[in-house]
Order: C-alpha cells, then sequence, then structure tokens
C-alpha cells in the first residue's frame, strides 16, 4: 500500500474516570476501506469524533500525508479533507437536497452558485451510483437517500477520507448494496474509507483491513478481513468466543395474540391492510420485509398506539377494545419499540424513570396518584443488577448509557412484569454481538417459558435463527407465511420483492 | 484558544452555583451602569441592600413584593416543566385579581370571603391559561404567541373595566370599587404589611415541589417536557397532561392577583402588577425550574425592586436600574445555564 492518506498516533481521550481511547494508532491509505470494529462503548464513536476535530485528544498526533495537524473543529477536518457521515444526520429537512448541499459553501461573489452545485451534484451521481433528486426536500427522503446526501455532501466539498459510522444500522439489505458499490467506486478512485458496523459479515464483505479496539485500546488488527472467520474476529473484540445460542424445539400452545382483518388509515408509513396472524405461546413469530411495508403500522396497532379502521385483535383470549398502551399491558402485552433513544426512554431523566414509565400509574410504583420512589428506585436497582446493565446507578442520565446497555434497560422493564405476549422491533440494532446475543438468549427463555414473541426485523439471518416461523410484509399485507424449517434467505428475499406467494396466513 | 464541548451529566452543585453565578455576574456588569450614572457603585449597592434586607421592616416589604412573584415563579416553573411555554403569567395574574375584587365586593363573612376569592382568582387564571394550551392541542398553534398576546388582551379588558362599569364615580379615578373590610387578607405583623397571601406563598412552593417530585402528575408533566413521543408510547396522554399543566399554571398566576387585591391593594387598578408575571419568567429560569428554589429567586428579585426604588431616591440613580438588573440576571442565567449541557475546554491553537 502507498505512504497513509491519514494516520492518527498514540490518541488518548478521557471522559472523567472513562477512558474512551487510550494510546491508539490507527492508518488509512488512499484507496483503502478500513474497517472499525468494537463492542458497545469500545470507543470507536469517540476515536472518529477526535479525527473530525468534535473532541480534542488528550494525548497523542493526527498526520495527514505525513504532516501533523491540529483538527479542533469540523471545519478543520473538512479543510484537512476529511468527511463524516454520523449515525444521526445533520440535515435542515425544510430545505432540498441542493440546498443542504450547497449550506456553507462559499458562492461566486456573495450568490449561491446553484449551475455549478448541480453541475457537481449531477457528476458525482454518476461516478458513484449516488443519485438524489436536487429539488426534493430532505424530509421527503427515505433513510437511506439522506445517508446518501450526506456521503454527496462529503464528497462535495473535497473529502478525501470519509467515515461512516454505523451507516448499515439504519439501511434495509438491499440499500446495503447500493451503499458498498458506492464506496467501493470512491476508493477505486483513491478516496480513504473508515466503515464502523456491528454486522461481521459486512466488514468482511467490504473492508481491506480492520483494527478491533477493546475498552478504548487497540485489542487486534486483522489484515485479510475476507479469510477472517467472524467467530476469529468476535473473539478479538469481546476477548471470548461468542457462540450463537440454539433454538431447541418448542410446543406452542394456544394463541396468546390475534389479529383478524386489521386494516389501518393513512399512516406515516404504510397503511396495514387486512392483516390477520397469531402468536402461540411458546414461539416466535419473526415479521420480515423491507422497512416501510407496513411493519411500523403494524408494531403500533399491537403496541396500543394506533387503533385500526377495522379488525379485531386478542391478547391472551382477551379482545382489545380501546387500543391504549394501557390496555394492552393490562392484558399481558410487552413492547419494546424500534427507536430506543426516541419512542423508549426519556434520555434527559433519569434512568429510574424510563424504566418505570410505562407502568408509573399501576400499584408497583404508585398508589393513589403519589409515587413510590423507593419501589421505584429498587425496581431500577434490580433490573441493573439482574441484566447487568452498566452503569453508575438508577439516577444515571438514561441518555448516557450506550446503545447495548440502553437495550437491555428496555427489556428489563419489560420482562419484570412476564408478559404473556412480547412484541419487539429490530430488537439488536446497534448493538454488538456480544449484547445482541444476551438479547437472543432471553427471547429464547421467555420462549421456554411459553411467551409468545413477535420479532419485527430486517436482518433475515437473525430471523432465521430466532423465529419458529416467519412473516413476509410486502405492501400494507402478510405476503406469506414460512416455517423456518423451509425458510431460506431467498426465499424470504422473493416474498419481500411482493414476487410469487407462499403459505397460509400466519 | 477555549470552546465548548458537550458534557454527559452536570454536577449537582450546579443547581446552587449557577444562580449565584448569574447573579454575580449581573451585579458586576449593572455596576457599569451605575457608574455612569455618577453613583458610586458601593453605595449604591449598599444602599439597595440596606432598604430591602436591611432590617425587619425592609424584609417584610421584601417579602410582600416577592409574594406575587413567587406564585408566578411557580405558574412558570411548571408549565415549562411540562414544555407549556407559559409566557402569560401577567394576563392570567390580572384575571385573578379582577375575579377575586368581584367577589371580595359582595358582604359575607371575611374568611368565607377569602376563601371564595383564592378559589374565583385561581379559576380565572386557569381559565386563562386554558385558552393557548387548547389552542396548541388542538390546533398547534404556538402557546409563546398565544399566551403572550393574551396578556395585552385581558390588561385591556380590565382598563375597560375599571374605565367603564367599575370607574370609581366619586373621585372619577379609573380605580375599582374596594373589596369589603372583612374580605381584607390578615395582617400577621404589627405594623407592617406582612399578609396571609404571603405565607400561602411560601406554603405553595413546596406543595408544588412535591406535585412535581412525588405525584404521578408530577412524573407525567416531567416525562411530557421531556420526551412527549416516549411519553405517549409509555401511554400518557399528553393532550390531557398539557391541559391540565396549563390549568395548575394560570391557577398559580391567578393567586398572585388574588394577593395583591387581598393583602396589598384591596381594589384593582391599571398598575396593579409591575409586570409581575413576566417577572415570574425570570424568577423560574434563576430556579432552574426548582419551586423550591423560586422563593429565594423571587426574593432576590423583589430585593432589587424595592431596592432599587431606595437607592434611586438616595443616589439618583434611574430606578429603571431595577428592570436592567431583572433583565440582565435572566440573561446571565441562560447563558449560566450552558454550562449545564457544554463545558469550557482549553485548546491549541488552530492549525
Ligand atoms: N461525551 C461523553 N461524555 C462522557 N462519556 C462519554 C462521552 N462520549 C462517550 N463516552 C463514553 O466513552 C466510551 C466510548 O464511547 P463511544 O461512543 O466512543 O463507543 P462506541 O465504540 O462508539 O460504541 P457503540 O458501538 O455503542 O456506538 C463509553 O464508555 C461512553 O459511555
Ligand atoms: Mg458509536
Amino acid at each position: 500500500m502507498s505512504a497513509p492518506l491519514i494516520e492518527m498516533r498514540g490518541i488518548s481521550k478521557s471522559f472523567g474516570a472513562v477512558k474512551a481511547n487510550e494510546a491508539v494508532d490507527l492508518s488509512v491509505a488512499p484507496g483503502e476501506i478500513l474497517g472499525l470494529l468494537g463492542e458497545n462503548g469500545a470507543g470507536k464513536t469517540t476515536l472518529m469524533n477526535v479525527l473530525f476535530g468534535a473532541y480534542a485528544p488528550d494525548a497523542g498526533e493526527i498526520l495527514i500525508q505525513g504532516q501533523p495537524v491540529r483538527i479542533n473543529s469540523s471545519a478543520d477536518a473538512l479543510a484537512a479533507g476529511i468527511g463524516m457521515v454520523h449515525q444521526h444526520f445533520h440535515l435542515a429537512p425544510r430545505l432540498s437536497v441542493l440546498e443542504n448541499l450547497l449550506i456553507g459553501i462559499p458562492g461566486k461573489s456573495g450568490r449561491i452558485d446553484r449551475a455549478g452545485g448541480l453541475a457537481r451534484l449531477a457528476e458525482i451521481g454518476r461516478e458513484h451510483g449516488l443519485t438524489l433528486d436536487p429539488g426534493l426536500p430532505v424530509s421527503a427522503l427515505s433513510v437511506g437517500e439522506q445517508q446518501r446526501l450526506e456521503i454527496v455532501k462529503a464528497l462535495f466539498r473535497g473529502a478525501r477520507l470519509l467515515i461512516l459510522d454505523e451507516p448499515t444500522a439504519v439501511l434495509a439489505p438491499t440499500e446495503v448494496d447500493g451503499l458498498f458499490a458506492a464506496l467501493r467506486s470512491m476508493a477505486a478512485q483513491g478516496l480513504g474509507i473508515i466503515f464502523i458496523s456491528h454486522k461481521l459479515n459486512e466488514v468482511r464483505a467490504l473492508t481491506h483491513r480492520c483494527v478491533v479496539l477493546r475498552h478504548g485500546r487497540v485489542a487486534g488488527r486483522v489484515d485479510t478481513p475476507a479469510s477472517t472467520t467472524s467467530s476469529e474476529m468476535a473473539r478479538l473484540m469481546c476477548g471470548h468466543e461468542i457462540v450463537p445460542p440454539a433454538r431447541g424445539p418448542s410446543t406452542p400452545g394456544a394463541a396468546v395474540l390475534t389479529l383478524q382483518g386489521v386494516s389501518t388509515s393513512h399512516h406515516s408509513g404504510m397503511a396495514l391492510r387486512d392483516v390477520s396472524l397469531a402468536v402461540r405461546a411458546g414461539e416466535i413469530l419473526g415479521i420480515a420485509g423491507v422497512s416501510g411495508n407496513g411493519q411500523r403500522a403494524l408494531a403500533e396497532v399491537i403496541s396500543g398506539v394506533l387503533a385500526p379502521d377495522t379488525g379485531r385483535m386478542t391478547i391472551a383470549g382477551k379482545a382489545v377494545t380501546r387500543f391504549s398502551p394501557r390496555e394492552v399491558q393490562a392484558l399481558g402485552l410487552g413492547r419494546i419499540p424500534e427507536d430506543r433513544m426516541t419512542t423508549g426512554l426519556v434520555t434527559n431523566l433519569p434512568l429510574a424513570d424510563s424504566m418505570v414509565l410505562p407502568r408509573i400509574g399501576t400499584e408497583a410504583f404508585s398508589r393513589k396518584g403519589l409515587l413510590k420512589p423507593d419501589a421505584i428506585r429498587a425496581f431500577a436497582e434490580e433490573q441493573i443488577k439482574a441484566y447487568d446493565i452498566r452503569c453508575p446507578g438508577p439516577m444515571t442520565r438514561a441518555g448516557a448509557l450506550s446503545g447495548g446497555n440502553l437495550q437491555k434497560a428496555l427489556l428489563a422493564r419489560e420482562l419484570a412484569f412476564d408478559p404473556k405476549v412480547l412484541i419487539v422491533s429490530q430488537p439488536t440494532r446497534g448493538l454488538d454481538i456480544g449484547a445482541a446475543r444476551f438479547i437472543h438468549e432471553k427471547f429464547l427463555d421467555m420462549r421456554a417459558k411459553g411467551c409468545g414473541i413477535i420479532v419485527i426485523g430486517e436482518d433475515l439471518e437473525e430471523l432465521l435463527m430466532l423465529c419458529d416461523r416467519i412473516a413476509v410484509m410486502y405492501e400494507g399485507r402478510l405476503a406469506g407465511t414460512l416455517d423456518s424449517a423451509d425458510a431460506t434467505v431467498a426465499r424470504l428475499g422473493l416474498l419481500m420483492t411482493g414476487a410469487g406467494q407462499a403459505g397460509e396466513a400466519a | 484558544m477555549v470552546r465548548l464541548e458537550a458534557r454527559t451529566s452536570t454536577p449537582a452543585w450546579f443547581n446552587l452555583a449557577l444562580p449565584l453565578l448569574a447573579i454575580g455576574a449581573t451585579l458586576i456588569l449593572c455596576s457599569g451602569l451605575i457608574a455612569l450614572a455618577g453613583a458610586g457603585v458601593a453605595e449604591a449597592y449598599g444602599v439597595m441592600f440596606s432598604a430591602s434586607l436591611g432590617d425587619s421592616y425592609a424584609i417584610t416589604e421584601t417579602l410582600v413584593r416577592a409574594t406575587p412573584m413567587i406564585f408566578t415563579g411557580l405558574a412558570v416553573a411548571v408549565a415549562f416543566r411540562a414544555k407549556f411555554w407559559n409566557i402569560g403569567a401577567e394576563g392570567q395574574l390580572l384575571a385573578g385579581a379582577v375575579a377575586s375584587c368581584a367577589v371580595g365586593a359582595i358582604p359575607m363573612p371575611g374568611l368565607l370571603a377569602m376563601f371564595l376569592m383564592a378559589l374565583a382568582g385561581a379559576a380565572a387564571g386557569a381559565a386563562v391559561a386554558l385558552v393557548p394550551a387548547t389552542l396548541r392541542v388542538k390546533f398547534k398553534v404556538d402557546d409563546v404567541v398565544s399566551s403572550l398576546l393574551l396578556n395585552s388582551v385581558i390588561f385591556y379588558a380590565l382598563m375597560a373595566l375599571i374605565e367603564g362599569p367599575w370607574k370609581d364615580s366619586f373621585s372619577g379615578y379609573p380605580i375599582s370599587p374596594p373589596i369589603e373590610d372583612s374580605a381584607n387578607f390578615p395582617v400577621l405583623l404589627e405594623g407592617t404589611r406582612l399578609h396571609l397571601g404571603v405565607v400561602a406563598a411560601l406554603i405553595a412552593a413546596p406543595l408544588i415541589w412535591f406535585l412535581i417530585a412525588r405525584t404521578t402528575l408530577g412524573f407525567r408533566i416531567r416525562v411530557t417536557g421531556e420526551n412527549p413521543e416516549a411519553a405517549r408510547y409509555g401511554g400518557i396522554h399528553v393532550e390531557r397532561v398539557l391541559i391540565s399543566t396549563a390549568l395548575l399554571s394560570g391557577a398559580l398566576a391567578g393567586l398572585a392577583g388574588v394577593g395583591e387585591v387581598g393583602g396589598v391593594h384591596f381594589q384593582v387598578m391599571s398598575d396593579i402588577s409591575p409586570g409581575y408575571g413576566y417577572s415570574g419568567i425570570v424568577v423560574a429560569m434563576l430556579a432552574r425550574l426548582n419551586p423550591l428554589g423560586v422563593v429565594p429567586a423571587a426574593i432576590f428579585l423583589a430585593a432589587v425592586m424595592t431596592g432599587a426604588e431606595a437607592m434611586s431616591r438616595a443616589t439618583g440613580v434611574p430606578a429603571f436600574l431595577s428592570d436592567v438588573i431583572q433583565g440582565t440576571a435572566l440573561l446571565a442565567m441562560l447563558v449560566a445555564l450552558l454550562f449545564t449541557a457544554y463545558r469550557l475546554r482549553r485548546v491549541g491553537a488552530a492549525r
């Protein structure tokens, strides 16, 4: 490989007592795609934020083409040719694609250079297959398109090194292919790329080299990811073997959740059209599908956030009438939302508050309108211990926890009440493999105890490993249901595109 | 070079240190103005202090002034906790004053009159606050704008009342008829104006603290304010919480008006509130929306107000300085609040 494009030497960064990075060395050559791996909280994002100028390192230096540089702000980073696509995008939703692209770009003699922007946008689109409609407002773009815009923005500003922090966590499998093609095309032109992901098969397919972080330090380097097994990488990340849990045979009991002919009217995503399904005690039903095909509406109806226009739903044999969160909970439904940070938790309040939020009105946590602060605290402490949630205590701000720990907290708050049915969306999105493994095990435990579980997800391999049956959603309907014994990625993929109807109603 | 860096947790002592820091910065900044007005800074602040907190009579006067601001401060603190942006405490106070004055003018036993005055004042304030809350919940109308504009509506309605039907026919002044003597709030200390409403305010603060910190309604208010989406998913009726918050907030602001009518003026006139409703915003921010902090914050502002008048008489510095101090204190506090989310970090020179 040629001389490095950028080099980080001996980077250390602490937050109070937490050593997020310690003496990390890392370099990227032109044309190289570098994978950055590590458990949740290993320090990947922190390291990249140091490179992008958001944090000043406590020690260490950054070299660009051999020259030491100081990067004190994102403006410095951009000027040095470093672009970053954060996990949460930084776009102005009401402005158009083109306007977003031109924000902060000095125009020609005080005027915005629209024509130049359009030309460059088209050029970048052609070169890497990153096409975008320049006139559309950002609010009308899908998540994948917004991400594409972030990449184009970085290229537009002349980035020679592109950092992507968990870009695939928000993408559907087909979108991932498009992203990878674009990244390979950029690397072929001599760009350096740093790619962060928890999905080891993606890392193996895409990257040329990997750096693995553990507790802020470099735990290992992988020079040939393509010929290194996922379990070897996992061992580097966690320090021990990760064995996928085995799903034993189950003997499903009676139906604990049924939907009959459920339809919803217009919805911000896709509405439901005549959906019928049943989940039995002791089984896990997967709901696969390209996101935006009604999964959100389905989750909202079952969670009691959205009342359907027509159709019936029962939980543990009882009809749901009001479709309120309190009602479905009282009937024995546990719920884990898709978006932990915005729907699940209150990031600015203590963790304990988030852990009791859905049941604050019940006898467990209040009486006659008065809170039971001791009971709330004790509950949170108990769950923190039981689920090994890493945090200083129940009064920590929830937003300070890592993704894996937040997910454990949400799981704990539902499972503590022995639900008869559990509905979860994207249960392991953004989690490292150790944390994902923990969540999977809990689901299998619940299944063994006779809980019926619905898992809505896009990761087909996860669904195949976890579920007894998998239903596929397409345009608001269930396109078919497969027994997991008969299901393959290929057959599911076919159903997901709307081709070929198979099986009976779920 | 120094720059801001996000922090993940806020040390507990910030709650106390930040307001003190803001007040300190305010006094330093305003000393420039005192010097400009040609007075000695130490002398001016000395007069301010002794006139507001220097002896027991001064202290009672300051407490009497602080009382309406404790109520409006609580009103704003409760509302802002739910992120119901009630800028209308001024109008709610006036409505409370008018309603309690109307009730107080009806002859009846004193205790009953006082009770009904409080009830009517609270109800009137709540009714006024209900308007912006309903507009927001039902039609997504911005509550800052609607609650603020409503203040003028209420103020001119009050003017119409005291220039019209309530006008004093004997003197011709635009003031309402006085309430019954028996409805005057009892004075607690002979020779001062320390009235029952002062005690009510001092009791209200811990009650509201308890409500926010220890009741399910308070929990719902906090959660709704911080993350309405998570609140809704968790089974909280966000709209209902906003309406309840507005009613509570308006009632508290209304009580501020009741105290002024029953304990200080015994009638309604156009300048019954020198902006106590707006001062409530400053008080609530200085208190960091903590109901217990509202009491010292209101006393501070009251001391500034009473002190500024004395200072003006003694040194010739215009009494408007009191308004400047209030405004500066609010700005200083807003800047200080930045440090709960960010820390300053020294970095090397840019490359
Ligand atoms: N601004 C901050 N203040 C205090 N601690 C922080 C801050 N940012 C990160 N940390 C801590 O530093 C450590 C590293 O966090 P970082 O976000 O870099 O991990 P990560 O490898 O990106 O994890 P994930 O896979 O969950 O995204 C964690 O322990 C985290 O709690
Ligand atoms: Mg990260």
